[in-house]
């Protein structure tokens, strides 16, 4: 008995995966500025497909709400107000810091695949108390990480004080 | 019938090309929106670091989820932080070339 299901989430996962791959090599080899947030775009909406298989539907649609829906526009706000078209096009002059970021990088990432494969095994812990459901999130929100997020509540309010006081100084000037 | 879904260092492995690309867009890239862009890579190979442990290893599976949606939550506060940043920098330098930016104005 060949289950269907399984093979369609299985070919949706390696489909994720290649989304994931192929967005984050658009992002950051765009030639065009606007090009590489639509990359961004693709990696994050790859990478919320492979929360869903994680486990947790809420973290995916909140990885869609939050990074598409408003990181992305605000990056896109940010080129479209900031730069003229000609400097939102320029091309990325290519050569001068790639040799230096593929070296950085491979480093970087050879690292880590080793220490993934090599050092460490990981263990399935026994005890587990829980389960994914959206409940037993709120509930360790509310109750056990209570100050963690009222803090981000915080940050998020000087986060927007000061995106307003930064961006309005100097509008005076330009009036 | 291999269930590939299941295993924990395909996550781990495109966390880690997630990050390295991150990296390398970050000192490739000649734009201060382009480092930016490169930052939210990074973040979200963090992300899926946290949910990949959260599914396979951890004891309490609400602990990766808020971990990562705090991981939201700094990252949008950081993207409109520093895209008034940019915009200020615009308007006093008028230039986005991050080489340029080489003096400090108290």
């Amino acid at each position: 008995m060949i289950d269907y299901y399984q093979i369609v989430a299985q070919i949706m996962f390696v489909a994720f995966i290649l989304l994931t791959i192929i967005g984050a090599l658009l992002s950051v080899n765009a030639k065009i500025l606007m090009h590489s947030v639509l990359g961004l775009a693709v990696c994050l909406l790859g990478v919320a497909g492979l929360y869903f298989y994680l486990g947790s539907m809420f973290l995916s649609l909140m990885q869609i709400m939050i990074y598409v829906g408003a990181v992305c526009i605000v990056l896109v706000f940010g080129i479209m107000v900031g730069f003229t078209p000609n400097e939102s096009a320029q091309k990325n002059d290519i050569g001068r810091n790639t040799l230096l970021g593929i070296v950085a990088s491979g480093i970087a990432g050879l690292g880590l695949v080793i220490t993934i494969f090599g050092k460490t095994s990981w263990e399935t812990s026994a005890a587990t108390v829980g389960d994914f459901s959206i409940e037993w999130i709120g509930e360790n929100l509310l109750l056990k990480y209570c100050l963690a997020f009222e803090l981000i509540s915080v940050i998020l309010l000087i986060a927007i004080v000061g995106a307003i006081i930064l961006a309005k100084g100097g509008r005076e000037e330009g009036l | 019938m291999i269930i590939i879904s299941n295993n924990l260092n395909i996550y781990l492995i495109l966390a880690a090309f997630l990050f390295a690309i991150g990296l390398y867009g970050m000192i490739r890239h000649k734009t201060l929106i382009g480092m930016l862009v490169s930052t939210e890579l990074i973040l979200n190979g963090a992300g899926l670091n946290f949910m990949a442990f959260n599914k396979f290893t951890a004891p309490d599976p609400a602990v990766g989820q808020i971990i990562t949606l705090f991981i939201m939550g700094i990252a949008a506060a950081e993207a409109a932080i520093v895209v008034s940043f940019i915009l200020a920098v615009y308007r006093k330098y008028k230039t986005s070339d991050p080489e340029s930016l080489k003096e400090l104005i108290g």
